[in-house]
């Protein structure tokens, strides 16, 4: 029986690898350019940072990978990160609540169990936090920050979807649903109930429309909620500000249920119809960990779902041609020359293997068969030509000549 | 061929009767004394197993078995962490009824609990961990348990997870219910790929037909929303210098007892007839619990305990999980001696571990290792370098495990006999266990309570001549 990999689990060979790097690199790129510093925190974290009300739900506790530790006989849990944002709170709870306005990056694993054998238990996600700004124009850097990013990935068809935590939160205790499962829930109410008229009705026909209509509507739907006017006085306001910096979006206020830490705008980003990223303000999540009253927003773009979507031609070949060097078998003094010469071509760049068989040599640009001390015999795989030369400063001439064609 | 999994303990009596109904014509299930293969006279193709209740729904949901009887409680408590399992609850048995509380010792005040760890104690330790997400506790421990959870709080527990026939039974025992978390009853259950393949119908029709139309008497539970679980108020300042000593329950307690009153300690009431797990010590500021030996040493690492008397095994068995736990054996009580040892069929040509690695990588399948010790059983697998290997845990009657359902036991021998007489033999002993008392390192004897634990343990130390 061969070995296999567990459930769920994914493995990247070097082609999905190469597209992943590139992924990571964009993002990284993007991010640096913004001001955002990149952080990394642990893998393994106290699953008690996960369980207080406005964290994760505990349906979604009741997927997360905890144990006990080799130390756990307290009975304290850890767990697998189940989540991008909460650790970097965490993080900036503990080391940098005194700097004040922080923009932090991360690229981050996280694990959750799915039971459907073909969904992936272990996702990467790069992703922002911007934290410290109660302002709406944070939501707006963050919105512009992951478009920028998925147009340079050359992502095509994002759909921005826009809905309020605060808005969402009222229905739900408007309509007693249970928090967790809001999507499935609204799906259930009866349509000819008067509590559908009033209350849902108004907001689910904002689908898709403009700030214009929204601001329309806003007197009729504060007749059946009164309590919903802050919430959706800075809703608006954040869909005037993306109207004038002309981002087109959607309205879906019911799509952004299941994180319990967002409180105002969430936007999530669609592709196709799937989700490939997301994020919004969650600005009492570091006080309920212990923290200040520090408010703050983010974002993360789901790595997996983008290694489908990113166009191939990003996809440079490799930057310089590969060689492969080929001492004479049993030769000490050719498996140094051999060594010398491979050091010397990546030192001006190339790609150098030394030969331990089992590969075809027309894969190579460059063959070079180490014939004396000093002596080379070259084979161009491209033109189909070979060369002698006398010594290894020769061969690095014709390659100048060469990359300058 | 249809294999059963049939329950020990409280539900033997009532699932005999209803086998009997059936007209099963059983040989052997009719007490608990040690005969785990009853042949039915009328189902000749059913081979049936006699399991500790808590043994058989992992059976069924792994396969093992296709058909089992126990109750919806232990179900509940696999189904909570493997909800797709391959279980399904084919017929409510109507018998074996009880419920799940969620108790506290005291009436608590405030909801302080949410900022502060609760301690959950009970044998369901992935219920327990369900109810503290549902009710968004946010630092909880949770301490899994063998038994004897009511006698936990108010001082080793906030609370508590424990089944019980009524609310009464609970006050008897001095707890409050928070909450009904299930009420139970005996269920027949399946596995569903067998379900769906094999010809099952037969056998499970022979149950259903015997059972009454409806229950006699409906369980009176007050099912009633969640109260809110309260945290208790803190102890009166008196308690912080009590002693706390855990003494063994079970077999342990007469040559226990011996020891104790050499070294002039007399208790009231140990061993207990009327089950009263409190007894009365002739030494001020010791507060005396009876639990079991199991779950002492995880509790003296958490401070709930302060000294315990326990064994040898089971102190390994916890450092073997926690490397780095506080918990430290004070003294070997050298009584209760037992051989921990690797047992594995008397039909298998291996004469030694080396042996059965060896045997292991030239067939190239996984091994099964059934053991109550399951770190101690990984360990031994791991170090002894098994390959593919799968731990099997047990509640007891280990033996049967072997050669259907496991390959390789972990298992406790006084004398050898039982393995004997299960055709069974020792291929290794891993070490000899004896009842030592144990305590937490971290504990220093300057206090006034550190004082006591001192003269305790000295006065032991006398018996047994160490110095």
């Amino acid at each position: 029986m061969k070995p296999q990999r567990c459930k769920g689990m994914r493995d990247l060979l070097p082609a999905e690898m190469a597209v992943f790097r590139l992924i990571m690199g964009i993002c990284r790129q993007c991010f640096l350019k913004w001001g955002y510093q990149e952080v990394r925190t642990p893998v393994i974290e106290y699953l008690h940072l996960f369980t207080s009300a406005g964290t994760l739900t505990p349906a979604m506790l009741g997927k997360v990978y905890s144990f006990l530790d080799w130390d756990g006989w307290s009975g304290e849990r850890v767990v697998l990160r189940p989540d991008g944002t909460i650790p970097v709170a965490r993080l900036y709870t503990e080391n940098m609540e005194k700097q004040g306005l922080a923009r932090l990056f991360y690229s981050a694993n996280t694990f959750m169990f799915e039971e459907e054998g073909g969904r992936p238990r272990e996702r990467w996600q790069s992703g922002a936090e911007l934290i410290g700004s109660e302002s709406g124009a944070a939501d707006l850097e963050l919105i512009a920050l992951s478009l920028e990013i998925l147009e340079k990935l050359g992502v095509e068809d994002v759909e921005l979807r826009l809905s309020h935590a605060g808005i969402i939160k009222i229905l739900v205790d408007k309509l007693g649903l249970n928090a967790g499962e809001v999507s499935e829930s609204l799906a259930e109410i009866d349509r000819d109930s008067p509590l559908y008229e009033e209350i849902l009705k108004p907001l689910l026909d904002l689908e898709g429309k403009s700030s214009g209509f929204l601001k329309k509507r806003r007197a009729l739907l504060l007749e059946s909620m009164p309590d919903i006017a802050i919430c959706l006085d800075d809703f608006l306001q954040a869909l005037e500000l993306l109207d004038s910096l002309g981002f087109p979006y959607r309205v879906d206020i019911v799509s952004g249920a299941g994180f319990e830490y967002y409180t105002g705008m969430i936007f999530q980003l669609y592709q196709n119809g799937e989700k490939i990223g997301g994020g919004g303000r969650y600005d009492a999540l570091i006080t309920s960990m212990g923290g200040g009253n520090i408010p703050a927003c983010g974002f993360a773009l789901y790595c997996d779902r983008l290694l489908k979507l990113v166009k191939p031609d990003l996809l440079r070949s490799p930057e310089s041609p590969a060689i492969l060097v080929r001492p004479r078998q049993g030769s000490k003094e050719s498996i140094k020359a051999a060594y010398g010469l491979a050091a010397s071509l990546r030192g001006v760049g190339y790609i150098v293997e030394i030969d331990l068989g089992g590969r075809r040599k027309k894969k190579y640009r460059w063959v070079i068969k180490i014939r004396g001390k000093e002596a080379l015999e070259v084979r161009d795989n491209t033109r189909s030509i070979k060369y002698e030369f006398a010594s290894s400063a020769d061969f690095l001439k014709l390659l100048e000549a060469d990359s300058d064609d | 061929m249809i294999k059963l999994a049939l329950p020990k303990g409280r539900l033997l009596r009532k699932t005999a009767s209803l086998l009997q109904k059936a007209d099963w014509r059983l040989d052997e299930y009719h007490s608990d004394m040690g005969f785990y293969r009853p042949c039915s006279e009328k189902y000749t193709d059913v081979r049936i197993r006699v399991f500790h209740e808590k043994d058989i729904p992992i059976q069924i949901a792994t396969g093992n078995y296709e058909l089992g009887i126990c109750c919806l409680d232990w179900i509940e408590e696999l189904m909570a962490k493997h909800p797709r399992s391959g279980l399904v609850k084919v017929k409510d048995l109507m018998y074996g009824d009880g419920c799940l509380y969620i108790a506290s010792a005291l009436p608590m005040s405030g909801n302080a609990h949410r900022y502060s760890p609760v301690r959950i104690v009970g044998e369901y330790p992935n219920l327990a961990e369900a109810y503290a997400l549902r009710n968004r506790f946010s630092r909880f421990s949770i301490f899994p348990l063998w038994g004897a959870a009511e006698v936990y709080p108010p001082e080793n527990a906030d609370m508590v997870l424990l089944s019980a026939r009524s609310e009464d039974e609970l006050a008897q025992a001095g707890m409050v219910p928070l909450s009904c978390e299930l009420e139970f009853s005996a269920y027949l259950i399946a596995n569903r790929d067998s379900l769906e393949s094999k010809k099952l119908d037969k056998v499970i029709n022979s149950l259903i037909e015997v059972l009454p139309e409806a229950r006699d008497i409906k369980l009176a539970v007050k099912a009633g929303p969640d109260k809110v679980p309260l945290r208790a108020s803190s102890s009166a300042g008196s308690r912080k210098d009590l002693v706390r000593l855990a003494l063994p329950d079970g077999h342990q307690q007469p040559p226990t007892v011996e020891f104790l009153n050499k070294a002039g300690i007399r208790l009231d009431d140990y061993p207990s007839a009327m089950n009263n797990r409190r007894p009365e010590i002739n030494i001020d500021g010791v507060l005396v619990k009876v639990i079991r030996p199991q779950d002492m040493p995880l509790q003296v690492a958490n401070g709930n305990f302060d000294l315990a008397i326990t064994g040898r095994d089971w102190l390994t068995e916890h450092l073997c999980q926690f490397p780095s736990s506080p918990v430290r054996e004070l003294l070997d009580l050298q009584f209760s001696r037992v051989r921990l040892v690797a047992v594995v069929s008397r039909e298998l040509a291996v004469e030694d571990t080396g042996g059965l690695s060896r045997y292991l990588s030239g067939n190239g399948s996984s091994l099964r290792v059934a053991s109550e010790y399951v770190n101690l059983a990984d360990r031994y697998a791991r170090e002894n370098h098994l390959g593919h290997y799968r731990i099997i845990p047990t509640w007891g009657a280990t033996e049967a495990f072997l050669p259907d359902d496991a390959d390789l036991l972990i298992e406790n021998t006084e004398t050898g006999r039982t393995i004997a007489r299960h055709n069974l033999k020792i291929i290794d002993t891993l070490f000899v266990s004896t009842a030592c008392l144990i305590g937490n390192k971290a504990v220093t004897y300057r206090s006034a309570k550190g004082k006591r634990i001192k003269s305790l343990v000295e006065r032991m130390r006398q018996v047994v001549g160490d110095n």
